[in-house]
């Protein structure tokens, strides 16, 4: 049967193709060049404009496009299945990468850790810190950002903003990564006002716009009237709360363009750092590093500049905050705080820098936080 | 796709010429008439591109090279169409009852998550057992959940379209708290999932290829499903009840248990590409199951004119699309949707095509019977 389809395929391809061949040339059935430079490819897991985890990729992408020597090769609406092994492969064999980065958190086990294994001279980087020496092949690594402090700012431009002392939060799922982001919101605004409350609403899923809207329109009718977010396109959160008439604080890339007037801040990635820094070690011949991590200090993460929503009182302290965590040994995690059942999580004195490794597991909803995280 | 008729020509009574001709006229409509859809579809789309300035025959080069010009792109293809001939088997089966069942991701989502469960617990014991009670806790889960689609819809008189595509948000939500909270592997943290299957409860690559053994499983399920609607007094009967039900129930046929049971094995088909998705690619269940195979496989089965045989060339055809898809968005410079485009114009030339059956007077057999 499958002879049936290729012969098919064969003479559509031949008749037709075969027609315009004369006309346009033969381009294609060359070898991709692999000439000078290299090929770098990009793999995301959305589109890349949602404004949102994948647009940020891609504008880091995008950075790479004025290097000389860096072929840019990208791929959009990959499923974490057996889809991005074969992209990666295609990449490889058809594209003459030698550099993929596989943005998607889900990506990596088994996807990544299965091609990595079966191509040593191709260099994988995984976005989102997985990567371990004693287990996986070291022509794959991982490179992640601390955006919880960016959060944190937006929950200071939020203390400053917020009317009703209420303010929202639209979650994805309950895992420490989406935790700590909450709990930095809150944190932030707190350092504001300590009346402030914030109600989180999971929404079980990375994408689904409807629960999205429904969860903005929740928060809202229940008095938030600052909004932010983790999910993996923050389009609707943004434009819904924008139209009810609440601000909105940004988050994965500039959300800004939606909504001009009601938007505050935004925790960005800044990826651009991170893809040039790659780049230039690929195009040096230099061994890239396995595992790069960083917050706003380093550039990997930034902040959409103050809307006009933020009073002026707000503005100072934000600055204030940001020349702080840009000096460095700044922590938004520090005791005496509780979780929002009454148990103290960190006991007075007690100060988690950025890099503590008992923040990634965060199973928690501090004090304050109106939720639960089952 | 010749082949669907192929078995047949065993049934034929002594090879007079003008006999054979009209099983041959018979049989080729059932070919000819898809086929120009999809070249009917394929111009349709090259005019779409024209308008956006892209050159088609880059496009169907790029086609070609992506998705079935060479060894790796042919294993690529059939990688991917491993699970939709599954999910295309799902909505094919029911549908020769005359039902339209859309809900196969829920069966897939739910067979993955209870093989990984299985998998899991039976992880220390042979291979051959280990896989045995996973494909079969798939093929339960599976087959209780479109099984209840096919109950609801004889006994309660429920839509079988609505209430498949709304099981299958259920399941989903279903595997998401089981994969989230009971089952859940602790060390997985912010990608929720069970826990990794042993080496022995993984199902390896057919040697030699690049593709796993769910292919083989996969064709094998297509031919029993043909053979069951044919060959059978039991497809008779489903296709007695899809063409009729109450001639059907006059006839004494048990027409309940029928529909029960096509949906229920249909169901366990897709529990079975669940399984093989845990077993063969992903290592473990979590929300990455949810890969929208069990939508792709309608498109496949309506292509297919709900025919189990049919549903393997077009699967081929659809993996070769999606292979070819990732390419064509890298070289030309297209969004993915383009490929959504192209899929969406197949599918409405296709589904319109439908009306041409019987009249192109080449195809009727009694114009072949009659001596010239």
């Amino acid at each position: 049967m499958t002879d049936a389809s290729i012969s098919r395929r064969r003479l559509l391809q031949s008749s037709v193709a075969g027609a315009a061949l004369g006309v346009i040339g033969a381009p294609f059935t060359a070898r991709p060049a692999r000439a000078a430079g290299a090929t770098v490819g990009f793999i995301y897991v959305g589109p890349k404009d949602d404004f949102g985890y994948n647009q940020a990729h891609a504008e880091g992408a995008n950075a790479l496009r004025g290097i000389e020597g860096i072929q840019l090769v990208e791929e959009e609406n990959v499923p974490e299945s057996v889809d991005v092994q074969k992209t990666m492969e295609s990449m490889v064999n058809l594209d003459g990468a030698s550099l993929i980065f596989p943005t998607s958190f889900g990506y990596f086990d088994p996807h990544v850790i299965a091609v990595a294994k079966k191509f040593p001279d191709v260099q994988f980087r995984h976005c989102g810190g997985l990567w371990d020496k004693a287990k996986h092949p070291m022509n794959a690594g991982s490179y992640f950002g601390y955006i919880n402090f960016g959060q944190y700012l937006n929950g200071v431009a939020a203390g400053h903003a917020t009317k009703s002392k209420k303010i929202g939060f639209v979650a994805a799922k309950p895992i420490p990564q989406v935790l700590l982001n909450v709990n930095a919101f809150l944190l932030g605004a707190r350092s504001v006002d300590p009346s402030i409350t914030c109600q989180v609403i999971f929404t079980g899923e990375w994408s689904l716009a409807v629960k999205e809207a429904e969860a903005t329109n929740a928060l809202i009718d229940q008095g938030a009237d600052v909004i932010t977010c983790h999910v993996d396109g923050p389009k609707v959160v943004t434009q819904t709360a924008a139209g009810r008439g609440a601000f909105v604080c940004g988050y994965h890339a500039s959300q800004a363009p939606l909504a001009p007037e009601k938007y505050l801040t935004g925790a960005e990635w800044n990826w651009a750092t991170v893809y040039t820094m790659y780049a230039k070690h690929l195009l040096a011949g230099e061994p890239l590093p396995n595992f790069t991590r960083g917050g706003i200090a380093d550039g990997f993460v930034k902040m959409s500049p103050l809307g006009p929503g933020v009073p002026d009182a707000g503005r100072k302290q934000f600055e204030a905050t940001l020349d702080e965590i840009k000096k460095g040994g700044f922590s938004v995690f520090k005791g005496p705080l509780k979780d929002n059942k009454g148990n103290e999580v960190a006991a007075a004195g007690k100060a988690f820098p950025e890099t503590a490794i008992e923040l990634e597991s965060m199973n928690y909803l501090v004090d304050g936080v109106r939720g639960s995280t089952s | 796709m010749t082949d669907i008729a192929a078995p047949a020509s065993a049934v034929l009574s002594p090879p007079r010429a003008p006999l054979a001709l009209a099983w041959l006229a018979r049989r080729a409509e059932g070919v000819v008439i898809p086929l120009g859809a999809l070249l009917a579809g394929m111009a349709l789309f090259s005019v779409f591109l024209l308008l956006l300035g892209k050159s088609p025959s880059t496009f169907l080069e790029l086609m070609w090279r992506g998705g079935f010009g060479s060894w790796f792109s042919i294993q690529n293809a059939l990688l991917r169409a491993t699970p939709l001939i599954f999910a295309a088997l799902c909505v094919a089966l029911p549908a020769r009852l005359g039902l339209t069942v859309i809900g196969g991701e829920g069966a897939i989502v739910l067979g993955g998550v209870a093989a990984a469960a299985f998998g899991h617990w039976l992880g220390n014991a042979p291979s051959v057992i280990v896989l045995a009670a996973m494909a079969a806790a798939g093929m339960v889960a599976g087959g209780l959940w479109i099984g209840a689609v096919g109950a609801l819809r004889h006994y309660r008189a429920v839509n079988e379209t609505i209430s498949s595509l709304l099981m299958a948000y259920i399941a989903i939500a279903l595997m998401n708290h089981l994969v989230e909270g009971p089952l859940r592997d602790p060390a997985s943290l912010n990608k929720p999932s069970t826990h990794p299957l042993t080496e022995a409860a993984r199902v390896g690559p057919i040697p030699g290829m690049d593709v796993h053994w769910g292919l083989v499983v996969a064709l094998l399920a297509c031919v029993a499903c043909w053979l069951l609607i044919e060959k059978t007094r039991w497809g008779f009967a489903a296709r007695v009840a899809g063409g009729n039900v109450r001639a059907a129930q006059i006839q004494g046929l048990a027409v309940g248990p029928l529909i029960v049971g096509f949906c229920a094995l249909s169901g366990a088909l897709a529990g079975l590409a669940g399984m093989f998705e845990v077993a063969a690619v992903q290592g473990s269940a979590n929300a990455s199951l949810a890969a929208g195979y069990g939508y792709a496989g309608i498109l496949v089965a309506f292509l297919a004119r709900q025919n189990p045989l049919g549903v393997v060339p077009v699967a081929f055809l659809l993996g070769g699309i999606a292979a070819a898809g990732g390419l064509i968005q890298r070289r030309m410079g297209l969004p993915d949707a383009t490929i959504l485009v192209l899929q969406g114009m197949l599918f409405i030339v296709v589904l319109m095509s439908e009306t041409l059956y019987g009249r192109f007077k080449c195809f009727d057999p009694d114009r072949w019977k009659r001596a010239p």
